[in-house]
């Protein structure tokens, strides 16, 4: 059967108990970010510290949202591997995560990315169904969104860009 | 053959499996596509007829016979071709009015039902700079309103929304009440003397509720204001005819009636239409251009800008002939014995809350629920697995899933194609969601 190809346990778990959900302070970026096909909706906080090195570190991000349990269980998972990661560290989990979704199902794809995702490579039987692909990134999309104005919020000088 | 099953409250749901009006076996032998698999080699049980309906061999056939022996560009050229073209057009015209009882000059073919509920805004907000004095007749400015309900789909409220925005007119709309009914209780006073235009559809694409216009379209007319009602979810399943209607707009979609995507109907009525300016302006809508200026021709055409979709028109009338050769009584019949089966069914699954009115009275086949503990997308991803197609989301209809507070719904619409089976499927893999994602 197809479906628990897609529905991997991780993913059920981290739906069933979500890591890192409700919103907390402080945070120097909050975005929402709605799937305008099935109305789901996530509210995202960054909070981001400075190393010794002066580099942005993603030292919390919180949420709350509704939707299914891809888009719930992608936002959990993606806590769990973005936290003490530096936000270009955490930029690039987002991409690997993209290239995940766009491997329509193919395991080598999976395999390669392995270590970079952890938890969070368990979603690639979500990639053969494009409807859901969405669901699992509204929230990297959020992070990424909420990267740029945290960053820009700290360093007045920090290069701007994406949505204001 | 009648069935008794038992219900969580021990009374039995007698005869539910009521002898159907169709033949069911012999209309699914007309759709091609029901006879192929999905997911792996499984029977498609398709329940998304309100998204699109499939289409019967018989309408595909005409579209193929269009362009293997008549295509031509309409209203344009004297060749034989395009005699035959034109003919063949224009035949389909009083072939699809004569559906809803309406005159060829009442019918302007548009690409869907949205696009003929933007030509009616858009001709109200033209009307004020209009350069004819008789084309302001209808013209909406600031003071004026127009009303809507809660029940619409984004297709009948944006457009209106966006009128009052050019235009600088108001929005009202009447609610909802909790069983999934229009709240028509203050009626007298949303639809008031400033109304211009009452705009609402007769079945709820995500309700299913089947509205008493008879009451609104009284009040909109004591007042003075047009009337437009949304036909796309009850003009494929019912009777209708424009003259017991009494409205001014009726607006329906081709492919939610086994007809070809890319062609709707708005159907206007004459002395109304006469009135309006056009929407779109360009070829074949014209009666005189020179460089300074242009006339335009009278409706239809002024409404039909551009060489038309004629290959669709056609097909369109194939599906409208198809539906009278079942006869609209039967498919009202059909699906209102599918529609009550499955309530009931749906009604004895634990943790199932339909979203609308929850028996046959006043209701068309559109059943929207909720299963407790489950996403749609959940739901509707386990059903997939099982070859059935439903749809899920908010149904282009936002505010109504607001209203009654869930983020989504799952819905089930039914056609003439639809059988009992079809519904059992629905329920046992209902159940079987429940069952994966452990809520029961």
């Amino acid at each position: 059967m197809q479906l628990e190809n897609m529905y991997q346990e991780i993913i059920l778990d981290h739906y069933k108990n979500p890591h890192g959900r409700g919103l907390r302070e402080p945070f120097e970026a909050e975005v929402h970010h709605v799937n305008p096909t099935c109305g789901d909706e996530v509210t995202l906080r960054l909070h981001v510290e400075y190393d010794a090195a002066g580099d942005p570190v993603v030292s919390d991000v919180s949420y709350e949202g509704m939707g299914c349990s891809i888009s719930q269980a992608s936002v959990s998972a993606m806590y769990d591997l973005v936290l003490g990661k530096t936000v270009p560290q955490a930029l690039a989990a987002g991409e690997h995560f993209m290239t995940l979704m766009q491997a329509k199902g193919d395991p080598a794809v999976a395999e390669k990315l392995e270590d970079e995702l952890e938890d969070a490579v368990a979603f690639a039987g979500v990639s053969k169904y494009p409807a859901r692909i969405k669901c699992a990134l509204m929230s990297w999309m959020a992070l990424k969104d909420a990267s740029v104005r945290a960053l820009s919020a700290n360093h007045p000088t920090a290069p701007t860009g994406g949505p204001a | 053959m009648t069935q008794t099953v038992s219900r969580p409250d021990g009374a039995s749901s007698p005869a539910e499996r009521r002898p159907l009006p169709l033949d069911v076996e012999a209309i699914r032998a007309d759709f091609p596509i029901l006879t192929r698999t999905v997911r792996d080699g499984k029977r498609l049980v398709y329940l998304d007829s309100g998204a699109t309906s499939q289409k019967p061999r018989q309408v595909l056939d005409a579209e193929r016979w269009f362009y293997e022996n008549v295509n031509a560009a309409p209203h344009r050229g004297a060749h034989q071709l395009a005699e035959e073209a034109t003919g063949a057009y224009e035949a389909a015209r009083a072939t699809i009015g004569g559906f809803i009882g309406a005159p060829e000059r009442e019918i302007v073919f548009t690409r869907n039902t949205t696009e003929a509920i933007n030509l009616v805004a858009y001709a109200l907000s033209n009307a004020a700079t209009a350069k004819e004095e008789e084309f302001r007749t209808y013209a909406v400015g600031q003071g004026d309103e127009i009303v809507v309900t809660e029940m619409e789909h984004h297709a009948n409220l944006v457009p209106w929304q966006q009128l009052c925005e050019r235009t600088g007119a108001t929005l009202r709309w009447l609610g909802l009440t909790d069983d999934g009914r229009l709240d028509l209780s203050d009626l007298a006073t949303v639809v008031n003397e400033r109304t211009k235009l009452v705009a609402v559809t007769q079945q709820s694409n995500i309700l299913g509720t089947i509205n008493p216009l008879g009451e609104i379209v009284a009040r909109a007319h004591e007042v003075g204001a047009l009337v437009l009602v949304d036909g796309a979810q009850s003009v494929p399943h019912q009777p209708v005819d424009v003259a017991e209607l009494g409205a001014d707009f009726l607006v329906f979609s081709g492919h939610k009636m086994l007809g070809p995507t890319g062609v709707g109907v708005l159907w206007g009525r004459y002395d109304v239409l006469d009135k309006l300016p056009p929407f779109l302006t360009g070829g074949s809508m014209i009666e005189v251009v020179r460089m300074e200026g242009s006339t335009f021709a009278a409706p239809p055409q002024r409404f039909e800008a551009g060489v038309p979709m004629s290959a669709q028109v056609i097909g369109l009338a194939a599906a409208v002939e198809y539906l009278q050769a079942l006869g609209m009584d039967a498919v009202e019949a059909h699906e209102l014995a599918i529609t009550g089966y499955a309530l009931e069914k749906l009604a004895e699954i634990p943790g199932v809350t339909v979203i609308g009115p929850p028996d046959t009275v006043a209701r068309g086949g559109a059943v929207s629920f909720t299963v407790e503990g489950i996403h749609p997308h959940d739901v509707g991803q386990v059903l997939d697995d099982r070859g059935i197609a439903v749809r899920v989301g908010h149904h282009c209809a936002w505010p109504v899933v607001r209203r009654y507070g869930v983020p989504a719904t799952t819905r089930a619409t039914f056609y003439v194609h639809t059988g009992y089976d079809d519904v059992d499927a629905l329920v046992d893999g209902i159940r079987a969601a429940q069952k994966f994602f452990g809520t029961v």
